[in-house]
């Protein structure tokens, strides 16, 4: 195995150790102290059994121990059952190496920082060390990992999918890209952070439920009142796309900033739901909370399907996003359906924004942090179509979250933005849209 | 509650004439050439300045290279910058480009500041002072002629060092002033202000557009680069994190409150941008406003400047408004 495949390895095992929190107990299973090893007796000594992934024992795995100066006081390699031992001279500090050489084929340290252990042994201590080690790729711990990763990709992808509908719907509508629409979705989680606070901190105390309630209704209202309060002044001045996108940007900016000023700086959680125990379906554990997120985003999303494809204003938002001009012709007032637009996107947005909290915490950043998530989504789909905003959105969370099987979490928004400027590439109408001239 | 005025006027000038508002000019500069002239809607100038920066304290800090390499070498970085953004996006139309642009500063700075990327770019910590002996600006400061002392009039003073560097990044101005104004009335100019105009049109007279396009992008990514490494030269150290989207917007705020398809309009936006901020900051606190929340309040301010003069003056202070009626 190359020293980089090696480290891909070492990488994924890593992170699936994080996530199967049951695997990991079955690899570093402490070995019984004492027992059939009969080895200095009285004096200290360091042991340990040495077991692989699936819980076998590992033999011929040579193992060292040397004082902090690097003089070795002691050799062995581990026995059939995975058993060894090493005799010490004193109590003291000990330095104890596993040669990573001597392990078979497909087997590797879960962590190679723990390699070696620098120990502390007290007066006729027998300490137990412990070498997790783990199979290379394709095991079920991978397929646990996978598991964990996409719930969690499936998650976040339904948080944004309902954030990005109302930017998607807008542009189809006007053409606007609106950089402000992320402020909408920190504001709703916002005010459902003050009405969810206890007195003490200012808020009034209700119910997450109701408090979620609230900021959807009041995120729907801040909604229209943006287009009436500006974009529809702006749309009567005959103000070009470019110029409405660069105000866009001066609304969040001045939005995001004003949020900071009164939520403060930093990222608080909400009062209820904070702490839960996971349920365990098969291999995949999750909280009751993240189960009702994701069930109330679905439920949401279907409704919001449910509402463009069956009702009379769903059908003239559609048929507005289509085609804006032919719609006004066959009598659609096209004023009333983009405010209804901006009302329901601000809704579902602040609504987004209330889950996005309850996942993670609230901060007045939240949103410009989805913002681009939203836009990847949004052009992976199709910009325009409420459809593709969804299934888009949903690709890009999972991206998202699948991408840390492989490389560092600190990358995972670089796969889905790259993952945007790809799709530019190839196929600029998105996966859903239909195609037609944009450059 | 006595506000000195005297003193909220030398804040904002003392500010005005700095070395950042030079950085924010050639920043906007660059834009101005992507987007006053060439109706190219690049909101990922960050980006190129985030190159420009590194590109030049990775090779003079991490790499001991001397500077005027490393200058060159961060300029050549915001090249490749731009040659690699340019293929993909420079085809789109404008408000896809704007989100393309945004994503990909984003994606560098993530890179960047990532922890598998520390031991070639310092990961979140970026390039301290003090590495590679005295940091990468310390050569620069050798060069300075100016005898020790303070130096300025009536009240505005400055340090010989930060003489130095203002006197540096304002000749650097000057320079991208003179370029952009011998450019735009040269013929490579016109054609540039044709595609701004109507890309088919230039396109139907034998022009190749998208080479046009691909030069004015990299022209204004090199005037952004040159601006991150002045940028960092000031500070005398970098930090990915330093990088955020909004220093585009800022730049952006200075091109149209300047100008946009202006010679000089963002050299007057930057400067006049940065006297009211720090004026604003001043007065602010003098009157006793709370300091935690002076960096919002001021960020806002700029959001706001942004849709005033979005809404009601799109030309800016010296702009004609018959060119800068694009439209997506």
């Amino acid at each position: 195995m190359s020293a980089r495949m090696r480290a891909v390895v070492l990488a994924l095992l890593a992170v699936a150790a994080v996530a199967t929190t049951a695997g990991a107990a079955i690899a570093s299973t402490p070995p019984d102290a004492g027992g059939d090893l009969v080895l200095a007796q009285g004096g200290e000594t360091v042991r340990g059994v040495l077991r692989d992934g699936e819980g076998e024992p590992v033999p011929d795995v040579a193992i060292s121990v040397a004082t902090p100066d690097g003089e070795v006081v002691g050799e062995t390699a581990t026995d059939a059952d995975g058993a060894w031992e090493v005799g010490l001279p004193a109590p003291g500090d000990y330095v104890v190496t596993l040669d990573a050489e001597t392990l078979p084929e497909g087997v590797d340290l879960r962590d190679a920082d723990r390699n070696p252990l620098e120990v502390t042994v007290r007066s006729a201590q027998n300490r137990t060390l412990i070498f997790a080690l783990g199979e290379g790729a394709g095991g079920s711990r991978f397929l646990n990992s996978f598991l964990a990763q996409a719930v969690s990709g499936l998650r976040f992808g339904l948080i944004i999918a309902i954030t990005a509908i109302g930017l998607s719907l807008i542009f189809g509508t006007t053409g606007l890209v609106n950089f402000a629409h992320g402020e909408l979705v920190a504001l709703g989680a916002i005010i459902a952070f003050f009405f969810n606070a206890p007195a003490s901190v200012g808020g009034f105390g209700l119910t997450l439920i109701l408090a979620g309630l609230i900021a959807t209704v009041l995120s729907a209202a801040a909604g229209g009142a943006i287009e009436l309060g500006l974009w529809r002044p702006l749309r009567k001045r005959r103000t070009g796309l470019i110029q409405m996108l660069v105000i866009s940007i001066g609304l969040a900016l001045l939005l995001r900033n004003a949020l900071q000023v009164w939520f403060g700086g930093g990222s608080r959680p909400y009062y209820d739901y904070t702490i839960q125990q996971s349920l365990v379906f098969g291999p995949i554990r999750i909280t009751p909370r993240d189960l009702i997120v994701m069930a109330l985003a679905t439920i949401v999303l279907v409704g919001v399907a449910t509402m463009l494809q069956r009702t009379r204003i769903g059908k003239a938002m559609r048929a507005v996003s289509d085609n804006r001009d032919l719609a006004e012709s066959s009598g659609i007032d096209v004023q009333r359906v983009i405010l209804i637009i901006w009302v329901i996107g601000g809704g579902l947005a602040g609504f987004g924004g209330v889950l996005a909290g309850v996942v993670e915490n609230v901060s007045y950043l939240m949103g410009f942090r989805l913002l681009l998530l939203m836009f990847a989504g949004v052009i992976l789909g199709g910009l325009g179509t409420a459809y593709g905003a969804m299934f888009g959105s949903i690709v890009v969370g999972l991206i998202t979250e699948l991408s840390t099987l492989w490389f560092s979490t600190e990358l995972k928004y670089v796969w889905a933005l790259g993952v945007l400027i790809l799709i530019l590439l190839v196929r600029p109408q998105g996966l859903l849209g239909r195609a037609e001239r944009i450059g | 509650m006595d506000v000195d005025f005297t003193r909220v006027l030398v804040d904002g000038l003392r500010t005005g004439l700095g070395p950042v508002a030079a950085v924010y000019a050639l920043a906007a500069i660059g834009l101005n050439v992507h987007y006053g002239y060439t109706g190219l809607l690049n909101f990922g100038q960050v980006g190129f300045m985030l190159v420009g920066a590194y590109g030049m304290g990775i090779a003079v800090s991490i790499h001991s290279l001397p500077l005027w390499l490393g200058i060159i070498l961060g300029m050549l970085a915001a090249v490749a910058l731009a040659l690699l953004l340019g293929f993909p996006t420079l085809r789109l139309r404008a408000d896809y480009l704007a989100i393309c642009t945004i994503a990909a500063a984003e994606i560098l700075r993530f890179v960047f500041r990532s922890s598998p990327m520390a031991e070639v770019t310092g990961g979140a910590f970026g390039i301290p002072s003090q590495v590679g002996g005295s940091g990468f600006s310390s050569g620069f400061y050798r060069l300075n002629p100016i005898p020790e002392g303070a130096y300025g009039i009536g009240p505005v003073m400055f340090s010989h060092t930060r003489l130095w560097m203002m006197l540096v990044a304002w000749l650097l101005v000057a320079l991208a002033v003179v370029l952009v104004w011998a450019l735009m009335r040269s013929p490579w100019g016109r054609v540039i202000k044709s595609i701004r105009e109507d890309e088919d049109a230039a396109r139907a007279l034998g022009k190749n557009v998208f080479a046009y396009k691909m030069q004015s992008l990299v022209l204004g990514g090199v005037l952004g680069g040159v601006a991150g490494i002045v940028l960092v030269m000031n500070q005398g150290a970098m930090t990915p994190d330093q990088f955020l989207p909004q220093l585009t917007f800022f730049a952006y705020t200075v091109l149209l409150l300047g100008g946009a398809a202006t010679v000089v309009g963002p050299v007057l936006g930057s400067i006049l941008f940065w006297f009211i901020l720090q004026a604003m900051d001043s007065l602010l606190r003098q009157t006793g406003f709370g300091s935690a929340a002076l960096g919002a309040v001021r960020l806002a301010f700029v959001g706001l400047i942004l849709i005033l003069l979005m809404a009601f003056r799109p030309q800016g202070l010296l702009g004609n408004k018959q060119e800068m009626m694009l439209d997506a």
